[in-house]
């Protein structure tokens, strides 16, 4: 094998932050390289600029023998550079074919362009219809999409950040095994991923960046996934100790519930129902798109439904709002923390009041507390380990880990008696993930009752004391969480909610 | 009451000189507005279209160089809005308005020593034969030169935004800035350039009202059309052939009230004047109710500032 691409001595700065510190390695033709790191350790900058989208302030690049330093992403792909980004970069109101088209330099016309898509998108083992909305797929299907308009360019290198954080786990096979047949083509591909498991089943060989600098290169298969998570996070790995699962009184039924969504590309709910006790944690897995925000929306009191579809101690709340929710205890944290769970441009002692007005009684009579709501904001951010200069900065100016251990702790202070989180560690950092859990785990534990919403498999089975996942819109029956096996987890996920047949606890 | 003197044939003949200048206003903002940019100040470009037309024509003795003024005027005040939305990234909505009550006060103060003044005529295309025909010849085949142009104008929108791989670019720019930018496409351009074709078609617009409408030149004289043609684009739900649609409509509702007040009807004038725009405000209630359909057919990012972040 020869090497692919070189890169010597990269660095770049952004005010405040020297997010690259002369990053050096090699990727060699038809490997799969894996880069390692947690958020905020520099892999997204390291492969923008790879990828023409940031240009380094020192270092070069060299490919396939020649220098390479792309101005623009078109120069990149000219080269034979492709990258599938994260948050993809489709257009929900175009379709398969026009979504390609776009990223493509030199595309062909419509007719010959679906037919070359069909016969890719099929020999890779990722059928596609070219004609479909990308609005109306999930987003296993729209991440195909994104990898077919890549491999129509012929890259030699292609880049994948976290390709598989929104997968079910068949998906994440299939993933895998169309990765394995390109690299076996020649294609090498450079794999950014916080997931170890997977590094050490695909990988070739690992770079660890951590604060921005290369700390460690080694060959996954010689490792373990614990030797991995330490070479990543430069220190030892905390493992809490379980608190064993005594269900209390019932805390909150859902019944019959059924909502038609607000949003265009969004999904029904039908039929929903479960029961939560007090002490339960509930997880709540599935894909994201197939009705998540609309439970959220349901139970935070955002979509009003039938007053007895939600019923809170016995009461029913369907009817009510969010304040007066709250005012009863049944509190919640979105997934969208910047322009749902909080306020950008306000600042952190403003956001703590936002939610926290009626509960903590931060404004009696109307009139805001400044003392009490400072109070209450400065005890977030030192029980949940916020890294901000002050309770007066704005919530955009936190990074996305710190942020979320501000929302989660705000409604975690509050002492609520039934919490809803969506995605509470989605785009965290291993470190304040584990203590996101560990703090909605507690909680747990001191007798509330939790429903997590993720994507996030491992995370679901290691917090959750029952089960349940949403396709499509309808729920299936909760089940004991121990004792579950991922592939019956996957096939739940592709909507057979019946399928598994698992002893009720 | 005598009903006889409204012509159906000359009703319609009216009814498409009054949605021309609409439909060409809304038909460039349909353009802006795909490409994710709301630009409020239709009303001025138009009213600074109409005076540049205005005031080339009555120079030069020549309305079709007064409408190329008219679209050159136009597209230039545009160009203060692209600037200030797409470099200094200000706020579309307040820098439309500013654009507007610019455009009022610059074309008074261009067109001062214009009022009173009669352009020179447009000619009519009249085809020999054809034109006399009876109805047919009326209605297709004797107009002036813009109406034509301003059907084309929105045919050629179509088929730019639906069968031309640059107007797929300048719709995923409206779609989705973000995606566009990490695809390699420069958003600002693209949308300064689709500011600039919005300008354009508000100076016609406008030209059509000073040059062959009234015609001439009165301070104030697009009296709203712009705000018209601003409420189309969303009646039209951003499709070019409702654009037609709406304007016409529009147009018509106009054509039948001024009838009605000219039979002398027992309605007061007043209340007849405001059925076009409560009409327009009743559609666009009735087409917002549906929350879903709305949200498809609107542009994502319709109004969001675009920075290129990284």
């Amino acid at each position: 094998m020869s090497t692919l691409l070189e890169i010597n001595g990269l660095s770049k700065s952004y005010p405040g932050v020297k997010a690259n510190d002369d990053i050096s390695f090699a990727i060699q033709e038809g490997e799969i390289h894996a880069l390692l790191g947690e958020n905020g350790a520099g892999k997204s900058t390291l492969v923008k600029m790879i990828y023409g989208l940031v240009k380094p302030d020192e270092g070069q690049m060299v490919l396939n023998g020649a220098p390479f330093a792309p101005a623009k992403p078109h120069a990149a792909r000219a080269s034979g550079v492709s990258m599938v980004f994260q948050h993809f970069s489709l257009f929900e109101a175009l379709t398969v074919a026009e979504n390609i088209t776009l990223g493509m330099d030199d595309a062909p016309n419509r007719k010959e362009l679906s037919e070359k898509i069909r016969a890719v998108s099929e020999d890779y083992g990722l059928p596609l219809d070219p004609d479909r909305l990308i609005g109306d797929m999930s987003v296993g299907e729209r991440q195909r999409v994104e990898i077919i308009r890549c491999l129509l360019q012929n890259p030699r290198l292609l880049i994948m950040d976290e390709p598989t954080s929104v997968l079910t786990p068949q998906e994440v096979d299939t993933l895998f095994g169309t990765l394995r047949k390109l690299s076996a083509n020649g294609v090498a591909i450079l794999y950014i991923s916080h997931k170890l498991d997977e590094i050490l089943a695909l990988c070739d060989h690992a770079t660890i960046l951590r604060m921005g600098k290369v700390v460690d290169t080694c060959t996954p298969k010689d490792e373990t996934a614990k030797s991995l998570a330490e070479m990543m996070i430069g220190g030892e790995l905390e493992i809490h100790a379980e608190t064993a699962f005594m269900p209390g009184a019932e805390a909150l039924e859902v019944k019959g519930l059924t909502l038609i969504s607000a949003d265009a590309f969004g999904t029904s709910l039908k039929n929903v129902g479960f029961t939560l006790r007090k002490g339960e944690v509930l997880g709540i897995g599935g894909v994201a798109g197939n009705g998540q925000d609309e439970i959220l929306a349901v139970l935070s009191g955002e979509a009003k439904v039938g007053a007895e579809m939600v019923r809170l101690n016995g009461e029913g709340v369907g009817q009510m709002g969010p304040n007066e929710r709250r005012e009863k205890g049944l509190l919640s944290a979105p997934e969208e923390r910047l322009g749902h769970a909080a306020a950008p441009m306000m600042s952190l002692s403003q956001n703590a009041f936002l939610t926290g007005r009626i509960r903590k009684g931060l404004a009696p009579g109307g009139v805001m507390k400044t003392r009490k709501t400072n109070r209450f904001a400065r005890d977030i951010i030192e029980k949940f380990d916020v890294r901000t200069p002050g309770i007066h900065v704005a919530a955009k100016a936190l990074s996305g880990g710190n942020l979320q251990k501000f929302v989660i702790g705000r409604e975690v202070l509050q002492g609520p008696e039934v919490l809803v989180v969506n995605q509470p560690t989605w785009g965290v950092d291993a470190a304040a993930a584990a203590s996101i859990r560990q703090a909605l785990r507690q909680l747990a534990a001191s007798g509330a009752a939790v429903i997590v919403i993720s994507q996030d498999l491992d995370e679901l089975m290691e917090m959750s004391d029952t089960f349940a996942v949403l396709s499509e819109g309808q729920l299936s029956k909760p089940q004991p969480a121990e004792g579950l096996t991922i592939e019956e987890i996957g096939l739940m996920m592709g909507g057979d909610l019946e399928g598994t047949h698992h002893a009720e606890a | 009451m005598d009903f006889s003197s409204l012509s159906p044939v000359a009703m319609i003949v009216l009814l498409i000189g009054a949605a021309t200048p609409i439909l060409l206003a809304a038909i460039g903002e349909l353009v802006v507005e795909k490409s994710g940019v709301l630009n409020l100040g239709v009303e001025g470009m138009m009213i600074i279209g109409a005076v540049c037309g205005f005031v080339v024509a009555v120079n030069t003795d020549s309305p079709m160089l007064g409408l190329l003024g008219a679209a050159v005027g136009g597209a230039v005040v545009s160009m203060v809005f692209a600037f200030l939305t797409q470099y200094l990234l200000s706020n579309q909505v307040a820098t439309g308005l500013a654009l507007t009550l610019f455009g009022l006060g610059m074309a008074a103060l261009m067109g001062r020593s214009y009022n009173g003044i009669r352009p020179p005529r447009m000619a009519r295309l009249e085809v020999e034969g054809l034109s006399d025909l009876p109805v047919v010849g009326k209605l297709f085949f004797s107009h002036d030169p813009v109406i034509y142009l301003s059907i084309a104008l929105v045919f050629a929108v179509w088929y730019f935004l639906n069968r031309t791989r640059a107007g797929l670019v300048l719709r995923a720019c409206g779609e989705n800035h973000e995606a566009a930018h990490s695809l390699g496409y420069n958003v600002q351009l693209i949308r300064f350039g689709a500011i600039m074709f919005g300008g354009a078609c508000a100076g016609l617009g406008g030209a059509y009202v000073s040059l062959v409408r009234v015609p001439q030149w009165t301070e104030g004289m697009t009296a709203g059309v712009g705000w018209i043609a601003l409420a189309i684009v969303v009646f039209a739900a951003w499709k070019p052939w409702r654009v037609i649609l709406g304007a016409y409509m529009f147009g018509g509702i106009t054509i039948l009230q001024l009838s009605l007040q000219a039979l002398g009807i027992s309605i007061s004038g007043a209340y007849l004047s405001m059925t076009p725009y409560i009409v327009t405000i009743v559609v666009l209630v009735i087409m917002s109710a549906d929350r879903k359909k709305a949200s498809i057919n609107a542009p994502a990012c319709l109004g969001k500032s675009f920075h290129a972040s990284h």
